[in-house]
């Protein structure tokens, strides 16, 4: 018998292993590379080591000696033959701005320049006699780097090793955190205000029509993300046909700006997240026995006294449960806020994208990426244990 | 929901405001989904009513073989894939999770379903880094493996959903009468669970067929989905023939989500009239 069990125990993981490592292989080790690329610092350290190591003795206080510039002029001449040089450039200018030019105006004269190398840099770029270059260079001297987590939390890492707010005009990763956090909640809290009277409704009502009702919530359940904030960006517009509407019931006097603003982008999420709000609800409360408000009713209680004391604790599970899952996919909204909001309504979302694809800063899209990884990790378990282990049903 | 008969005024005052809000609900759940679709017949190119005139000439634009077509092909192609890989993959480790206990089950499932809860946008940001470097970027084998890690998760959840009212002992007696164990599978248990397989594998289909920011990410122009070029169309030119592509997609989420549906409802009444036996 126990073979037999073991044999069976066998053939399941046996079953379970190509998901696994399917997963492995396509998810879990593409999200270990995010988290690498966030704190590697592999520029520096690989296309300028000649520099670095001189460096290491250098107490940032006094420019560097001959040998340190004698380095850096052979490290610049090497990689400017194998074009490694604009790669290590564009990593120094996400610190210092104009490092880049500094690096590339320099490197195509490095070939020529002779002993003292000191004064034949500074004479080709004054910039060499300023100590911020030359530390920014020390501050880089290891492969792995906290640079990129502190900064996506609005710190900068100074070049020895202390940790300060970050300049006034580079302060935006927190406030873009805490956009994101206040549109998530925004919309969640809507979306319970909208959502919970019509689970209700749809709870109680007699069958043939909760059908109905269900239907209307699952059509845009199933319509793609991208339809749905294509048919706002459409509706919404200022030639729009909410604008005409409105226009022609007299309601306004001239078109309202209802897109490319945070109105627009707190519409089409909501709508798009109701549906995640009302299922799951209904699901609770069509489990929940009408006899008890019945019973409440029966014995004297009002109408709204039998649903304050009776109904409405027995859905707070539920409550939380929806709450926090439109919550937590609110926060990781791209695509609804990139084409309905304006430039000061763009999520954290949108930053990794501009970060990953745009400007080629991978160590930051990876810093944020985990900011983001971070937010939603805490409230997970939460959700868990309002849905239950198995998660909630949806439809 | 119905008021007794004694109700006050003040009581029926509040049902109606109830039920107005309700009503309002629904509209706003499914106006900008119902509206748009005439403006795609419509034989202006504003997007907006009263239609002029009625014209199928913006199917006829989405009906040319580039760019619409092509993407057609190109989601079709890779939403195919994506299910059959997805499907196979995720029936076999829900069947493997629901016939032992051990454990560490629970953490492993909150990881099989875990691309379900990490953001779209890590998840295509973790693809864009690694897959560039093994070479599946631009690729549709990238977007096929890419959108099958996005679409298991519901495979392995309906298809559970669906063991856990299944009854071992349809197996057991099977294999008591000497059927092999694939033979016991693909015999008793699969015929039994395939509404669930069949709801899983739908769900895989539609998560690939509107699936956007991976193609963002990683799909180079060959590999342009319905839904990456319906984005580059609503950025550049707003005009009906994105209508057009959008009524078409919602064609195929409603008849999609009819199927399902209707399994369920199937589903629902064979356990009712299983239950009065």
């Amino acid at each position: 018998m126990r073979r037999a069990d073991r044999l069976r125990k066998f053939r399941a993981y046996g079953l379970i292993a190509p998901l696994f490592l399917f997963l492995v292989a396509f998810f879990l080790v593409p999200i270990g590379f995010v988290l690498y690329f966030s704190i590697s610092n592999p520029e520096v350290v690989t296309m300028l080591p000649r520099v670095t190591e001189a460096l290491r003795a250098w107490d940032g206080q006094n420019l560097p000696d001959e040998a340190t510039f004698a380095a850096l002029a052979e490290d610049l001449k090497l990689g400017y033959a194998d074009r490694t040089l604009p790669k290590v450039s564009l990593r120094l200018n996400y610190e210092v701005s104009g490092f880049r030019s500094l690096l590339m105006r320099t490197g195509r004269k490095a070939k020529r320049m002779q002993a003292p190398f000191r004064e034949a840099m500074i004479a080709r770029d004054a910039r060499w006699s300023d100590l911020i270059y030359w530390r920014t260079l020390k501050g880089n001297d290891s492969a792995f780097t906290m640079h990129y987590l502190l900064q996506a939390i609005d710190l900068d890492l100074q070049w020895d090793g202390g940790i300060r707010r970050a300049p006034p005009e580079k302060q935006v990763y927190l406030d873009n955190l805490q956009r994101t956090l206040w549109i998530a909640l925004v919309v969640a809290l809507s979306c319970i205000v909208l959502g919970y009277p019509v689970a209700y409704m749809i709870a109680t009502a007699p069958r043939r029509l909760a059908k109905i009702l269900i239907l209307l919530v699952l059509l845009p359940f199933w319509t793609s993300l991208l339809v749905r904030t294509a048919a706002w960006v459409i509706v919404l517009q200022k030639a729009g046909i909410v604008n005409d509407v409105l226009l022609g019931l007299g309601l306004v006097e001239e078109p309202l700006a209802l897109i490319f603003n945070r109105t627009g982008v707190y519409i089409a999420m909501v709508h798009i997240l109701l549906p995640f709000m009302i299922l799951p609800h209904y699901s609770v409360m069509k489990g929940i026995p009408s006899d008890h408000v019945r019973a409440a009713t029966s014995l004297g209680a009002t109408p709204r006294a039998a649903f304050l004391s009776v109904y409405f604790p027995q859905t707070l599970p539920g409550l939380a449960a929806g709450c926090l899952l439109v919550y937590v996919i609110a926060l990781g909204f791209y695509i609804t806020p990139m084409l309905i909001g304006g430039g000061s309504d763009q999520m954290l979302a949108y930053l990794i994208a501009e970060y990953a694809t745009n400007t080629a800063n991978w160590g930051l899209a990876g810093a944020l990426a985990i900011l983001l990884l971070a937010c939603i990790g805490v409230l997970y378990p939460l959700y868990q244990r309002f849905a239950g282990a198995g998660g909630m049903k949806l439809g | 929901m119905a008021l007794p008969l004694h109700a006050t005024l003040g009581q029926r005052i509040w049902q109606l405001t109830f039920r107005a809000i309700c009503v309002l609900v629904f509209i706003f759940l499914v106006m900008p989904i119902i509206v748009i679709i005439p403006i795609s017949v419509s034989s202006s190119s504003l997007l907006n009513y009263p239609l002029p005139g009625v014209s199928w000439k913006w199917f006829e634009v989405i009906f040319t073989p580039y760019p619409w077509m092509l993407s057609l092909e190109n989601s079709v192609i890779i939403a195919s894939a994506t299910t059959v890989l997805a499907t196979i993959l995720g029936t076999l480790a829900a069947y493997g999770l629901t016939s032992v206990e051990f454990r560490l089950k629970p953490l492993l499932m909150a990881l099989l379903l875990s691309p379900m809860m990490v953001p779209l946008v890590i998840t295509a940001l973790a693809a864009y880094f690694v897959f560039a470097r093994v070479g599946l970027a631009g690729t549709f084998t990238g977007m096929i493996l890419a959108h099958t890690v996005l679409a298991v998760p519901f495979v392995v959840i309906t298809v559970t959903a669906t063991l856990q009212g299944f009854d071992r002992n349809m197996v057991r007696a099977a294999q008591s009468l000497g059927a092999r164990p694939l033979t016991a599978f693909f015999g008793v248990t699969l015929p039994l669970i395939m509404p669930g397989v069949i709801s899983g594998a739908i769900f895989a289909f539609v998560t690939s067929f509107d699936e956007i920011v991976v193609a963002l990410f990683i799909a180079s122009p060959a590999q342009f989905t319905l839904p990456r070029q319906l984005f580059s169309g609503l950025r550049d030119n707003l005009d009906p023939s994105i209508v057009a592509i959008a009524t078409l997609l919602i064609v195929v989420s409603v008849a999609l989500m009819a199927v399902v549906e209707l399994l369920r409802w199937r589903s629902e009444r064979l356990g009712r009239a299983a239950e009065m036996l």
